[in-house]
């Protein structure tokens, strides 16, 4: 039996200590290595399997200028090996029965193994070892540059839809650089090489810039005197790097950002503002837009879908997306796809008098009760999926939040109110503060 | 550390419950407290393989309106009522089969029955989300119109199953989708909603008297017989046909397949162990560091065996620059020749063995990925023993019998290709 924390209704605690009754979370554990290095744990003892994670605090939005895409060519270089495993590690992974990834944001790069929890410790040894011992030769270097070129254009190079999207985080974030996509622009890739990579490497992976996630069957003490014997072994190196990133001034104007091709049938509309996050929002404000968004654009029961596609027939499919989880001022995205006789225009402005209801006229009570329970219910949903919930963590602490805010955001959601989700609304969805793309056939003029 | 995972298998057949209602329906349960919430899976068949030669998408149609109003909730209602108390409930449509997935909170699990009880058996499929739905489908069969991985699918899976239900979209065609009629959908309802093909698993902090009942609520109206069509056996047709396609893009997607080993077969463990060899596994398979990891041809590429209910294919795919293109498929046509030849060495026999009896317990870390498996095992015709069967036949297969069903996979290595892009020289 799992031991959890007894809790009001639609709570859920995930850092507290022992309790039982339905509906507590696991209990989770934060500690440090003498060399900076965190650890959480998030035990699941339901089947002996585990998801070894480590996160290293620096992401696209850290590349250096003119070295766009450096993070995303690192994490593909890290699986090239090290002294100890000089073909990589990956054939040994597989061969443990366990399955590996990792991946590049904004704000984080992450590593993890999912494996049979007996085998953790070899997966904390690699994983320490490539920390501090990758080496990377030009023949790896170079064909691996080419691998990066073809994810690009699989992903961008031949989708109109994707380019729009670049063009718009480009314009909604002229000055920082979330305005870069995460796996770099085309010409600034094709130029990184092996130097580029060790010297970004020298810079950020290091042990007190990591955090270790570990989820599955096991016990905090175990992970913590595994993680002594292997990550504990790196010696110390200077503070994590302060990560400095220019901040976009206060927006004045509505940008409009128009994509035509060719390839486009079915045309497209984003709009996205320019917002707080977790980290830089006021209390209570960050979860105001989470609700928000939840209201305007959650599936089936949301406003612009009753609105936009049920009542006014001028949308097939709408949605909304706060990406809370950010170090710096984030995104909210509302995208619609239109019905075959609406023009983005007309989509655009039924849009623009949504959001105005939303600002002036009364919430629903009930509408807002939806929200708020099918957010809380989430993280209960979250407890089913160990790799779900160490992603959870980790982006959260490596975004500057702490176990603590994790533990507390239940409670937090269920506080917000009518009047904080209209204030954030009146204040935050500004068209502004926002930039509008449309996605178009080359025939029609935007 | 053998036994050790013997052990663990052993407990996986063993937490598996067979549950049969008072009215004689099946269920497979693992029954979990921890977490509490409470999966449901099913599946029935009769997915787009019996929809109407000229009406595609017409099972497609019929579950996304599965959701969209029943019994006395019109479709805003229905949707209140399940986003009130946040039980997520959706209906999908494959080749074969119409399937169901709810998940809820434990304290909700009656409420979530019984709006699953309605979608099933009282779904009202009104005018209104009936024209909603079907512009939805309208719009995402033109947003792919030129999306090269869906050009390359839909090229690929016409030019193998040609006048065959598999060789139609299973999403429907723009063309054809306004025709589909209330009728169609009926139609089409009355013939599969049936007992006599439904698999059901659940998981989670339910016990077997509660699942029990709740199976009678749900489908205890079901007539015991389906009436469906029955589609012929077929194969992968147009071996050694390359089909290239143009489209005004910098990359060229790649699909390439022939004759599978179904997952019914009694050589498809060593199929699939061959399989991973080429390309099934993740970043250790021929394919990947032949095309990848040594040219740096393609960021994706990758082989699988699929089976459905009346076929089997090895399919895979890729996607280059134009430029270099033809050398991905070159070297993709030469590693199959050359695995097809000489077969897998000794040591990659038993890499791919500790892999995928090493993996097989990450399939069953959530709830929902477990009551997928335990449906998917009983759609194949494997009793719950299989669990713990599954991978000492793996464990078992001969470097000779991976051999030998090498070769009947690959065969002489002829593929049908299909190709987006601008590719040079090919």
């Amino acid at each position: 039996m799992q031991p959890g924390l007894s809790l009001p209704q639609h709570t859920l605690t995930l850092s507290a200590p022992a309790g039982g009754k339905q509906g507590a979370g696991p209990a989770i554990t934060h500690s440090r290595l003498e060399n900076g290095l965190q650890i959480v744990v998030i035990p699941d003892h339901r089947t002996p399997v585990v998801t070894h994670m480590i996160w290293y605090q620096n992401g696209s939005a850290d590349d250096p200028p003119g070295k766009s895409g450096i993070a995303h060519f690192l994490e593909h270089l890290m699986f090239k090996g090290t002294k100890a495993h000089p073909k990589g590690f990956s054939d040994l992974v597989a061969e443990l029965g366990g399955q590996e990834n990792a991946f590049t944001a904004y704000d984080y790069t992450a590593y993890f193994q999912r494996v049979a929890k007996e085998h953790l410790a070899t997966m904390m040894g690699f994983e320490a070892d490539r920390m501090t011992g990758l080496i990377l030769t030009d023949d790896v270097v170079a064909p691996e540059r080419d691998v990066v070129l073809e994810e690009r254009r699989m992903r961008t190079d031949t989708d109109p839809a994707q380019q729009l999207n670049e063009a718009v985080q480009a314009s909604l974030f002229p000055h920082h650089p979330y305005g870069t996509p995460v796996i770099g622009w085309g010409h600034e890739i094709e130029t990184l090489d092996r130097g580029d990579a060790l010297s970004y490497y020298e810079r950020f992976y290091t042990p007190a810039n990591a955090i270790l996630i570990v989820a599955g069957d096991v016990e905090a003490a175990e992970v913590e005197r595994l993680a002594r014997e292997t990550y504990g072994r790196i010696p110390a190196r200077d503070k994590p790097p302060r990560r400095f990133r220019p901040q976009e001034p206060e927006p004045r104007a509505h940008r409009l950002v128009t994509l035509t091709d060719a390839k486009v049938e079915q045309p497209a509309h984003e709009r996205v503002f320019l917002v707080p996050s977790y980290t830089t929002a006021a209390p209570g404000e960050a979860e105001a837009l989470e609700v928000l968004t939840h209201l305007l654009g959650g599936g089936h029961t949301s406003l612009l879908y009753r609105e936009l596609v049920v009542e006014q027939k001028l949308a097939v499919a709408v949605g909304a997306y706060y990406m809370g989880t950010s170090l710096d001022a984030t995104r909210l995205w509302i995208y619609a796809m239109p019905t075959p006789t609406t023009t983005l225009e007309q989509l655009d402005d039924a849009l623009d008098e949504v959001i105005a209801r939303l600002v002036d006229d009364p919430i629903d009570e009930a509408d807002l009760q939806r929200a708020r329970t099918r957010l809380v219910a989430d993280a209960i949903y979250a407890q089913d999926n160990q790799a779900s919930l160490a992603r959870w963590y980790g982006a959260s602490l490596a975004t500057g939040l702490t176990i603590e805010d994790i533990a507390d955001w239940p409670d937090r959601i269920d506080a917000v109110t009518a009047d904080a989700v209209q204030m954030a609304a009146r204040k935050w969805l500004d068209k502004r503060r926002a930039v509008t793309g449309f996605l178009l056939p080359e025939a029609v003029a935007a | 550390m053998a036994a050790f995972a013997e052990a663990a298998l052993s407990s996986r057949a063993g937490r598996v419950q067979r549950v049969f209602s008072p009215g004689g329906i099946e269920a497979w349960l693992v029954e979990e407290h921890t977490v509490p919430l409470v999966a449901l899976e099913f599946s029935i068949n009769g997915g787009a393989s019996q929809d109407a030669p000229d009406r595609p998408g017409t099972a497609t149609l019929l579950a996304g309106l599965l959701d969209e109003g029943a019994g006395p909730h019109d479709a805003e209602a229905f949707h209140r009522a399940l986003d009130d108390k946040a039980i997520h409930l959706s209906f999908s449509a494959d080749r074969d089969h119409i399937s169901g997935h709810l998940q809820t909170l434990e304290r909700n699990t009656d409420a979530a029955f019984d709006l699953l009880r309605l979608a099933l058996n009282e779904a009202r499929l009104d005018p209104e989300p009936t024209e909603r739905v079907r512009e939805q489908m309208a719009a995402t069969l033109k947003r792919d119109l030129n999306d090269p991985e869906a050009m390359a699918n839909r090229a690929f899976r016409a030019a193998a199953f040609p006048d065959h239900p598999y060789g139609r979209a299973v999403r429907g065609e723009l063309a054809t989708l306004p025709f589909i009629t209330r009728a169609d959908l009926e139609n089409l309802r009355g013939r599969a909603f049936a007992r006599g093909t439904l698999k059901v698993a659940a998981v989670g902090a339910i016990d077997a008297a509660s699942l029990a009942r709740l199976l009678d609520e749900v489908f205890g109206a079901w007539p015991e017989l389906p009436d469906l069509v029955t589609v012929p056996a077929t194969s992968v047709a147009n071996l050694g046909a390359r089909r290239v396609i143009d489209l005004d893009v910098p990359q060229t997607t790649i699909r390439f397949g022939r004759p599978g080993i179904h997952r019914r077969d009694p050589e498809f463990i060593p199929a699939m162990v061959v399989n991973y060899i080429l390309g099934g596994g993740g970043l250790t398979t021929r394919l990947f560091h032949e095309v990848r990891e040594k040219r740096g041809l393609a960021y994706s590429v990758y082989s699988q065996i699929q089976s459905f209910e009346r076929a089997a294919m090895l399919a895979g795919s890729t996607s280059t620059k134009n430029e270099r293109a033809a050398e991905s498929l070159a070297v993709i046509e030469s590693e199959i020749k050359l695995l097809a030849k000489e077969g897998p060495s000794e040591a990659e026999l038993e890499k791919a063995k500790k892999y995928l009896t090493g993996s097989y317990a990450l399939s069953f870390d959530t709830s929902t990925k477990i009551a997928a498996q335990l449906v998917h095992l009983q759609q194949q015709g494997f009793d719950i023993a299989y669990l713990d069967e599954r991978n000492k036949l793996v464990e078992a297969v001969t470097l000779a019998e991976a051999k030998r069903v090498g070769e009947r996979l690959f065969g002489d290595g002829a593929l049908l290709v299909t190709a987006v892009g601008r590719p040079a020289g090919m």
